[in-house]
């Protein structure tokens, strides 16, 4: 190679940048392009729904507060992790995610399993003082969520929104998402959560999360939120995809 | 040749920016350095380890470093095209533009308007003002270039013209994303799941590999050449590791999701050409430390120079231990843990931050007209004492980060988990008071160059230095 040849670029500017502007695209075409276009990059998991209205709110809280920045929600397919957190993340788990949440540093554990592990009582508690339950805890306390109204009255703009980037709400669930999120706060001891359960299944919990039944708190969509991760999907139900489903393991 | 009316009124604001926006973002991570200690300093809700973190991680990346790269590209640029920068107005529009970003940021993360991505947290009216103040500075920096006086584009301006119009492809990819409501703050990315995180960490890893790398990297090619008196060490090696840097960074991102959801095969591609970097990077520390060849002389004379070696030095050990962590096996040890907050940090404190001293150690006496800086031995205390604090600071990660990986997957006699979770938070408390130290002390060496830099500007004459300087000459 002639060294002289690359003085074309050094005396063109415009020629220069065109060059680099082809260089630094072609890794990221070959990455992502492809996870567009292959099937396989998500397989299908029975049991995966897009989020009630008030996980919703609850996961915008999440993403307000920056708790990605201590907690993952991504379980690798490693033994100790396995153990301790339980099945590892599938692609499909994340899927109505905008964006992904899966974090990069664990200094409190990974949340991606963290659904049913608790109690309500117990999510509450330790959201508001978390060393009143863990002493040697260096999380920050969240007591405000329960002082501060859940934002409930343009949620259906935020489904709206998600549908057109194309998460499966029907227009159903479009238009009832506010009386859903409402529903779901106050539980079937006190309202109709019919509606609520046949849109988006039997399994979503419906009750007073926070303990305040006089008001849906910020708190009661949180832990909504929290109670819902990594529950979708019935593992004992689904070994054979399990097997088949399988790609981060080696 | 005759006399160039160089622009120096902008880089005179961009430097002055740079400084102060550096002591911000140095507080701002010894304070929350100090909330992983006390957890009692969150002050909730503005003021919450959570909220505060992109406002340091922004502080320091976008703000020190962002001015940085303003302040020497517009200078560098000017200087080695001979030059004025092209559009007074439109150059003053970048730089009250670019702070103007950078308070909205801020504001937004404190109020709790963020995407939650990392490096890439601002709301999308954020994101659609940057591309503005970005596109700005593509034509001020361009134009410059195709009004040189000199033949060629030195190479110094090919790291910079990389850097900004690669940072405008990754921001307009990432951060593709539809407002719920076009008077409201929130909005919700294109992008979903596994399709996110790779977008996501193609994103971040290079804006580690174009913002934080190649843009250095020009800044290094100018003002080390310059400090020693000496032409680059290899025209070659610029050419060849330019264009493999360029390239191969690009495809390192997947590198963050090994063992998650994403594909196999980008996981592994990810992985091969971050250990391939290794080559480009280390040809980029050698054409510099190089340059010193048959000098050497001046590095034990001069603080300035000591300052860029030191950067190179750290910018090779962090280029060395970033392809080693990429590695599938290391990196199951490793991520999650305290090891990449150290090894950001090796680079940040190390390479970025030194190299931007040097920058700006060389920068300041030309901009305002000063024969010399008022001290270089306050320049020498700044380069020892802001060295010691990055020791701490790292040494203080590899230990709490090894451990923590050692301890979440060690295993009893049984066969069951040895370790709860919170075991491992309450060993991390030492290291991360070492931590605190640790920035403690790259924040004094900051303030002492700020010092420094008052007197210099002022033109005071430090009659101590001087009178040594006159007795050295008469021996």
């Amino acid at each position: 190679m002639s060294w002289h040849s690359h003085e074309k670029l050094e005396k063109n500017a415009l020629l220069l940048l065109g060059f680099v502007i082809v260089t630094v695209l072609i890794g990221g075409i070959v990455e992502i392009v492809p996870l567009f276009r292959q099937e396989t990059v998500i397989e299908p998991v029975e049991g995966v729904r897009p989020y009630t209205p008030l996980e919703l709110v609850g996961q915008n809280i999440y993403i307000r507060e920056n708790c990605a920045a201590c907690h993952s929600q991504q379980i690798r397919p490693l033994r100790d992790e396995v153990v301790r957190y339980g099945h590892y993340s599938l692609a499909a788990e994340s899927m109505y995610d905008h964006p992904f949440l899966w974090g990069s540093k664990r200094t409190g554990p990974d949340l991606a399993r963290v659904g049913g592990k608790y109690s309500d009582e117990w999510q509450v508690a330790h959201l508001k003082e978390p060393r009143d339950l863990v002493p040697e805890s260096i999380m920050p306390s969240y007591e405000f969520l329960l002082h501060r109204g859940a934002k409930l009255h343009d949620l259906k703009q935020h489904l709206a929104t998600l549908k057109t980037l194309g998460v499966p709400y029907t227009q159903e669930m479009v238009d009832n998402a506010s009386k859903d999120a409402a529903a779901q706060a106050a539980g079937e001891a006190r309202t109709d959560v019919s509606g609520l359960l046949s849109r988006y299944g039997d399994k979503v919990n419906a009750r007073d999360f926070d303990g305040q039944p006089y008001m849906v708190s910020e708190m009661d969509a949180l832990v909504a939120y929290l109670q819902a991760l990594g529950t979708m999907v019935d593992f004992e139900a689904a070994k054979d995809v399990e097997e088949i489903g399988n790609p981060g393991a080696m | 040749m005759e006399k160039v009316d160089y622009n120096y009124g902008v880089v005179k604001k961009f430097t002055m920016a740079t400084i102060f926006w550096g002591i911000v973002g140095f507080a701002a991570g010894i304070f929350i350095a100090l909330q992983m200690v006390f957890p009692d300093l969150n002050i909730e809700p503005y003021l919450s380890f959570g909220r505060l973190r992109p406002l340091h991680t922004s502080a320091v990346i976008f703000a020190f470093g962002g001015n940085a790269l303003f302040a020497t590209s517009y200078y560098v640029v000017q200087r080695t095209c001979g030059v004025r920068l092209y559009g007074d107005k439109l150059a003053d529009f970048t730089f009250w533009g670019y702070q103007l970003f950078i308070v909205i940021a801020a504001l937004g993360y404190v109020l709790g308007v963020t995407q939650s991505k990392e490096y890439a947290q601002p709301e999308w009216y954020a994101d659609i003002w940057l591309t503005i103040v970005w596109v700005a500075y593509l034509v001020v920096y361009l134009m410059t270039c195709i009004k040189r006086k000199v033949p060629h584009l030195y190479v110094a301006n090919w790291f910079y013209l990389a850097f900004i119009i690669t940072v405008a492809v990754l921001h307009l990819g990432n951060a593709l994303a539809l407002p719920v409501d076009i008077t409201g703050a929130k909005s919700y990315s294109a992008f979903a799941g596994v399709q996110s995180a790779m977008i996501q960490w193609w994103y971040a890893h290079n804006a580690v590999g174009f913002f934080l790398t190649a843009g250095f990297l020009g800044m290094m090619y100018y003002f080390v050449p310059k400090q020693a008196n000496r032409p680059i060490y290899s025209y070659r090696l610029s050419i060849v590791h330019f264009w493999s840097l360029i390239f191969i960074y690009m495809w390192a991102g997947p590198h963050h999701l090994h063992y998650t959801s994403l594909p196999d095969w980008a996981q592994t591609l990810g992985m091969t050409f971050s250990i391939m970097l290794w080559m480009p990077s280390w040809g980029g520390m050698i054409n510099g430390v190089m340059t010193l060849s048959g000098a050497w002389h001046k590095l034990r004379q001069d603080p300035v120079l000591q300052f860029m070696i030191v950067a190179l030095a750290f910018y090779g050990m962090s280029t060395f231990e970033g392809p080693l962590m990429s590695i599938r096996a290391v990196n199951a040890l490793s991520h999650y843990t305290d090891w990449t907050i150290g090894h950001v940090h090796s680079g940040a404190l190390g390479w970025v931050g030194f190299i931007s001293f040097g920058a700006l150690y060389h920068l300041v006496p030309k901009l305002w007209g000063r024969e010399k800086l008022y001290s270089a031995k306050l320049v020498s205390l700044h380069l020892w004492i802001a060295t010691l604090g990055i020791v701490l600071y790292i040494t203080a990660m590899w230990v709490s980060g090894i451990m923590q990986g050692l301890m979440w997957r060690s295993y009893d006699d049984l066969g069951f988990l040895e370790y709860s979770f919170v075991e491992s938070v309450m060993a991390m408390k030492p290291f991360y008071i070492i931590r605190v130290l640790g920035g403690v002390l790259y924040l004094l060496g900051a303030l002492v160059m700020v010092y420094n830099f008052w007197k210099t500007i002022r033109g005071d004459v430090n009659e101590k230095e001087q009178n040594l300087a006159a007795q050295g000459a008469a021996a």
